[in-house]
C-alpha cells in the first residue's frame, strides 16, 4: 500500500515533480503535498462535485481520480482562477455580485465547473446551465445566485426569481 | 449625515476569500507533524460488544494509539455524552458514551479511535481491529418502537418510551362534542438530516508549557463546546479556546457535542502533537444526528362555518438510540401547530421514541416544517369536506393584526408562553395569492386539464419563533491603533454575520461598514457567547452590536466633548471622527480618543474619561419573536412516470427589519431549496433491523441546481416591539412552509382522482403509485 511513484505535473503554471503514493487520489495530493486546499472534498464519492478541478481544461472529480494519473498533465484549481493581475476572475467577481456563496465549501467547484463552461464559449440557457450545474451540490444558496452569476458573465440574464 | 447601512445590501465581507480558494475550514489548517484519527463503528444496530483485539492494528508503522472506552481517562469511562437540555419529562434519558461502552445501539457507533500518522494509515489499521460482537435484535421504525411487546433498543430498559408530554390549553372534550365537522388524519413525515457539504471536523492541539488546549471545530456553538471541554476535562477558563473557523454550513447538526469531538483534545495531550479528525460521507451519514421520522394522528373539530373549534393529536418522534439534545425538535413540533390560526382548544400527547438509529437533533426548521405540515393539510382536508375554498377556510381563522400581541396558549421551549409579537398574517396570504394569481389559476387549470395536462396550487401559512434567547455577546473595541474590532460569540457557517453585524454597528458610529472588522467563532475574543441556531443571531447579536455601538459612540462623544471642551450636544461622528457640528476642523479621530482613554501610565484619567474604548453588550430578549409568512407554489404532475415539476414558487417572507436584503433573499431561497429537499426528495432510509441504506449521494438526493425553479420572493416589514431594531430571524422561514405547500400543489393537481397525500418526502414511485389505475401508461402495476 505504500509504492510511491514519481508524478511529475503542471498546477497553476507551476511545475511539480514529487514522489507520491500510487493510491493517493489528486485532491488529497492537491491538498497535502502542494498545500492548495482550495479544492475541497465533500464526499470522496464522486457526486457532490466540490473537489472539482480542470485536468487539461476539463472538469474532474478529483477524489475519483489518482494524483499519478495526472502525470503529465496541466491542472487548475480554484487558486489559478483570478485574472493576470490579482483581481478577481469574471465568475468570481459575479458570484459576489449576485450572492452565489454562503458558507463557500462548494464555491471552488462551483467555480471550475463553470469555468469549464465559460471556456467552452457557448451561450447556454439558464436550464442548460442549471444541467451542467447538477453535478455540484450546494447546501446554502438554493442555487439561485449561483445561476444568475453564471448567465451573466455568459452574458444572458435570468428570466425570474428577483425580490419584488 | 451617511445613509444608514442598515436595510441595505451592503457586499459581503466574506466573500474575496472564499472565491480565491482562501477559506480557512478546519481541514484547510495543515500544521506540520498533524495525527490523523479514523473510528471503528459499529455495523450492527444493536450488539453486545464480546471483545476488542488492537493488536495488529498496533503494530502497524506509523500507529501511534489505539483505544477503547478502556483506554479512556477514568472520569470518562463513567461519564457519558452530557445532556444539553434537560427536561424533568424526560423518563429514559440514555446518553452515549465517547467510546462504546459495552453494548451498541446504532450502525454508526463510535467503538475504537485509531491515532496514525495520515489519514489513510489510520483507516487501514481501523481495519484490522478485531470486534466480536453478539448481535441482538434491534428496533428501526418508532411506530414498531411503541408497541406491545416490541424489541427495546436497550436491553436495559423495559420500554422503548423516552418522554410523554401532554400539552394542552380549553376544553377539547367540548369542542370535540359541539363540532359541526371532525377532520381525522394520520401523517407521516421525514426530513432526512442537515447534509451540510462540509463534513464534521476538528483539530486539538496541546501547550504543555501552558497545560492549554486549542480546538478548532467545524461547530456552530464555540462557547458552549468550551463548557462542555472544561466539564469533562476539568480546566479551568484560561485552559481551553474553541475555534470555530469557516464552517461549511451547519443547519442544525453541527450544535451538538459529538462523542468524536471528547477526544480530540485527549489524544492531543496524550501524544504531545496535534490531532485532527475529518469525518468522511460515510460516517457523516450514519453518525451526525439527523431529524428523520414523526407519525401524527390528528383530530381537528370546526363549526359549520370552517372556524376550527379545537384540536387534539399524538406526535410520534423518533429519538434514535440516545438523547443528548433532549426534545427540543419534538417540543416545537407540537407548540407550532397552531400557527397563525385561532385555535380555542388544544391537546397533543407528544411520545419521544428510542430506536436503533443514530440520534436525532435539529435540522433547518427543527419539527416547525413537520407541524405546519400537519396544520394545513388539515386546513385543506376541512376545506373539501366543506365545500369551501382553501383560502377563504385560512382566513376565517387567521389570527388578526389587532389581537397583537397573541397569547397561543402554549409554553415554548424559551420556557414561555408562545406570545405572538407582531405581524398581519391576514395580509401575508393576500399578498402570495395575488403574486400568484390564485383565481385566475383556477381557470388555467382547468384549460390544462382539458389538454392531459395535471397542474396544481399550493398554499401554507406559518408562524416561527425565532431569536431565542439568552443572549448573544457583542464587544466592541477601538484600539489604540485606531482601528474597530467587533468581537462575538455569534458563529457562522455561511449566514453573513461578519457583513451584517458591522453594517449595525456602523451606523451608530458613523462610518462604512468596511471599517469594522468582526471576528466570530473564538472563545478568546469575548468571554461569553450562546452560538448560531433558532434564527437567533440577528435578533441576539444584531441588537448587542447596536447596544454596544451606541455604548462607544456615547463613550466618544463624552472623552471628546470633556478634551475638546464643547458641549456633547454639538458633536457629530463620521468616518471616524468626532467633530464640532459646523465646524468639522474641530475634530478628534478615533485613534486620538483610544489613546486618551487609555491613559497614561502614572497618571490618573482626566475628568469624564474611563478606561479604554470598548463596550461588551449581551443584549437579552425577553421571549422569542415571531417571524411568519405564506407560500404559494404550482406544480405540473407527470401521472405516467409521477415526475413533478415546479412552475412557480412563491414566499411572502415577513421577518421585521431586514438588515441586509440580500442576505436575507438568500437565507429565504436556501430554506426554500432545503423545503424542496424535505416534499420531494430526501429519505434517509433504513432496514427493519436499523441498516441504514442510504449512505451517499447517490442514494439519499439532495436538491441540484435542476430542481430548484426561480423563487419569487416578496417582503412585508412588521417590526418586533421586543428588541431596540425590531428584528426578527429570518434563516429557517424558507423551509418551514415548503413541504406543506408542495404536497397541497400535488394534491391539487390529483384532485380529478381524488387523491389525499399525508406524507412527505413524496417520491415519483409514490406518485404513481398513489394514481393507481389513474397512471397513465405502463409505471404501475398493482
Amino acid at each position: 500500500m505504500n509504492n510511491n511513484q514519481t508524478l511529475s505535473l503542471t498546477v497553476n503554471g507551476v511545475n511539480h515533480v514529487r514522489e507520491v503514493p500510487s493510491r493517493m487520489n489528486l485532491v488529497d495530493f492537491l491538498r497535502n503535498e502542494l498545500k492548495l486546499t482550495g479544492s475541497h472534498v465533500g464526499c470522496e464519492h464522486g457526486v457532490c462535485g466540490a473537489c472539482t478541478v480542470l485536468v487539461d481544461g476539463l472538469s474532474v472529480r478529483a477524489c475519483l481520480m489518482f494524483a499519478v494519473q495526472a502525470e503529465g498533465c496541466n491542472v487548475t484549481t480554484v487558486e489559478g482562477l483570478a485574472n493576470a493581475d490579482g483581481s478577481l476572475s469574471p465568475l468570481q467577481a459575479a458570484f459576489h455580485e449576485h450572492h452565489g456563496l454562503q458558507c463557500g465549501f462548494c464555491t471552488p467547484g462551483m467555480l471550475m465547473t463553470l469555468q469549464e463552461l465559460l471556456q467552452e464559449g457557448k451561450m447556454p440557457s439558464e436550464d442548460e446551465v442549471r444541467e451542467r450545474l447538477s453535478g455540484n451540490l450546494c447546501r446554502c444558496t438554493g442555487y439561485e445566485g449561483i445561476v444568475q452569476a453564471a448567465l451573466e458573465v455568459l452574458n444572458r440574464h435570468p428570466s425570474a426569481g428577483r425580490d419584488q | 449625515m451617511r445613509t444608514p447601512s442598515v436595510g441595505r445590501s451592503s457586499p459581503r465581507v466574506e466573500d474575496e476569500n472564499l472565491l480565491r480558494g482562501r477559506g480557512q475550514f478546519v481541514d484547510d489548517i495543515q500544521i506540520p507533524g498533524t495525527l490523523h484519527l479514523a473510528f471503528v463503528r459499529s455495523p450492527h444496530a444493536h450488539a453486545r460488544i464480546k471483545s476488542i483485539d488492537t493488536s495488529s492494528s498496533l503494530s502497524l508503522t506509523g500507529v501511534i494509539h489505539v483505544w477503547t472506552i478502556d483506554d479512556l481517562p477514568k472520569g470518562l469511562q463513567d461519564q457519558p455524552i452530557p445532556l444539553v437540555h434537560p427536561n424533568p419529562a424526560i423518563k429514559q434519558g440514555f446518553l452515549p458514551y465517547v467510546l462504546a461502552k459495552g453494548e451498541v445501539h446504532y450502525v454508526g457507533e463510535p467503538i475504537v479511535v485509531v491515532v496514525a500518522q495520515t489519514r489513510a494509515l489510520a483507516e487501514d489499521a481501523s481495519e484490522l481491529v478485531s470486534v466480536e460482537y453478539e448481535v441482538l435484535p434491534a428496533i428501526s421504525d418508532c411506530k414498531d418502537a411503541v408497541q406491545e411487546g416490541a424489541v427495546l433498543c436497550h436491553t436495559n430498559s423495559s420500554t422503548n418510551i423516552a418522554a410523554r408530554v401532554p400539552f394542552s390549553y380549553g376544553n377539547v372534550a367540548q369542542a370535540f362534542e359541539k363540532a359541526h365537522l371532525v377532520i381525522k388524519e394520520s401523517f407521516f413525515q421525514h426530513r432526512g438530516g442537515s447534509f451540510f457539504m462540509e463534513c464534521r471536523a476538528g483539530l486539538a492541539q496541546y501547550d504543555s508549557h501552558l497545560d492549554q488546549y486549542t480546538v478548532h471545530l467545524g461547530t456552530q456553538v464555540p462557547h458552549q463546546m468550551k463548557r462542555f471541554y472544561m466539564d469533562m476535562l476539568e480546566l479551568g477558563d484560561q485552559q481551553i479556546r474553541v475555534i470555530a473557523p469557516d464552517v461549511g454550513g451547519g443547519f442544525g447538526s453541527k450544535a451538538p457535542f459529538y462523542a468524536e469531538y471528547a477526544l480530540l483534545p485527549l489524544l492531543a495531550k496524550a501524544t504531545g502533537k496535534p490531532v485532527k479528525w475529518i469525518e468522511d460521507r460515510f460516517e457523516n451519514f450514519t453518525s451526525t444526528f439527523q431529524e428523520r421520522d414523526q407519525y401524527w394522528d390528528m383530530e381537528l373539530a370546526l363549526d359549520e362555518h370552517g372556524r376550527i373549534l379545537g384540536l387534539q393529536g399524538q406526535l410520534l418522534h423518533d429519538s434514535g438510540a440516545y438523547l443528548p439534545r433532549g426534545l427540543i425538535v419534538q417540543w416545537i413540533s407540537a407548540t407550532t401547530v397552531p400557527g397563525p390560526y385561532v385555535v380555542p382548544s388544544f391537546q397533543m400527547e407528544m411520545i419521544s421514541v428510542l430506536t436503533n438509529r443514530v440520534p436525532t437533533s435539529a435540522v433547518r426548521g427543527a419539527g416547525r416544517p413537520q407541524a405546519i405540515f400537519a396544520m394545513e393539510r388539515l386546513l385543506d382536508r376541512a376545506a373539501q369536506k366543506l365545500g369551501i375554498d382553501r383560502a377563504e377556510i385560512r382566513r376565517r381563522n387567521f389570527i388578526q393584526p389587532d389581537q397583537m400581541p397573541y397569547k397561543v396558549g402554549l409554553i415554548y421551549r424559551d420556557g414561555k408562553p408562545v406570545t405572538y409579537d407582531s405581524g398581519d398574517y391576514p395580509a401575508s396570504q393576500d399578498l402570495a395569492l395575488n403574486h400568484i394569481d390564485y383565481e385566475g389559476f383556477k381557470i388555467e387549470q382547468a384549460n390544462a386539464l382539458s389538454t392531459g395536462r395535471h397542474i396544481g396550487l399550493g398554499l401554507a401559512n406559518y408562524v416561527e419563533g425565532t431569536g431565542l434567547g439568552p443572549y448573544e455577546a457583542v464587544t466592541i473595541r477601538i484600539s489604540t491603533t485606531g482601528r474597530i474590532f467587533l468581537y462575538t460569540g455569534a458563529s457562522p457557517q455561511g449566514q453573513s454575520h461578519q457583513t451584517t453585524l458591522a453594517q449595525i454597528a456602523a451606523d451608530q458610529l458613523g462610518m462604512d461598514p468596511s471599517m469594522i472588522k468582526v471576528v466570530t467563532g473564538d472563545t478568546a475574543a469575548v468571554p461569553m457567547g450562546v452560538g448560531t441556531f433558532a434564527a437567533r443571531t440577528a435578533v441576539n447579536a444584531g441588537n448587542s452590536a447596536h447596544l454596544a455601538a451606541l455604548a462607544i459612540r456615547e463613550k466618544i462623544i463624552k472623552i471628546a466633548a470633556s478634551t475638546m471642551e464643547v458641549k456633547e450636544d454639538d458633536l457629530e461622528l463620521e468616518d471616524g471622527f468626532v467633530f464640532v457640528r459646523g465646524t468639522p476642523d474641530l475634530r478628534k479621530s478615533f485613534r486620538e480618543i483610544a489613546i486618551i482613554s487609555g491613559g497614561v501610565p502614572g497618571f490618573s484619567l482626566p475628568d469624564g474619561v474611563s478606561a479604554g474604548l470598548e463596550h461588551l453588550s449581551t443584549f437579552s430578549p425577553k421571549q422569542s419573536t415571531y417571524s411568519n409568512g405564506t407560500h404559494a407554489a404550482i406544480v405540473e404532475v407527470d401521472i405516467e412516470t409521477g415526475h413533478i415539476k415546479i412552475l412557480r414558487y412563491v414566499v411572502v417572507h415577513d421577518c421585521g427589519r431586514v438588515i441586509n436584503p440580500k442576505v436575507v433573499h438568500g437565507q429565504v431561497i436556501g430554506g426554500v431549496a432545503h423545503g424542496i429537499g424535505n416534499a420531494f426528495y430526501e429519505h434517509m432510509r433504513y432496514d427493519s433491523q436499523g441498516q441504514p441504506l442510504t449512505t451517499h449521494f447517490g442514494d439519499y438526493l439532495l436538491p441540484q441546481a435542476s430542481d430548484i425553479p426561480p423563487i419569487e420572493v416578496l417582503h412585508m416589514t412588521s417590526l418586533s416591539p421586543l428588541n431596540p431594531l425590531g428584528i426578527k430571524g429570518a434563516g429557517e422561514g424558507g423551509t418551514l412552509p415548503a413541504a406543506a405547500t408542495l404536497i397541497s400543489a400535488v394534491e391539487d393537481a390529483l384532485k380529478p382522482y381524488g387523491i389525499l397525500i399525508n406524507e412527505s418526502p413524496l417520491s415519483p414511485m409514490k406518485v404513481v403509485s398513489l394514481l393507481g389505475k389513474h397512471a397513465l401508461g405502463r409505471t404501475y402495476s398493482s
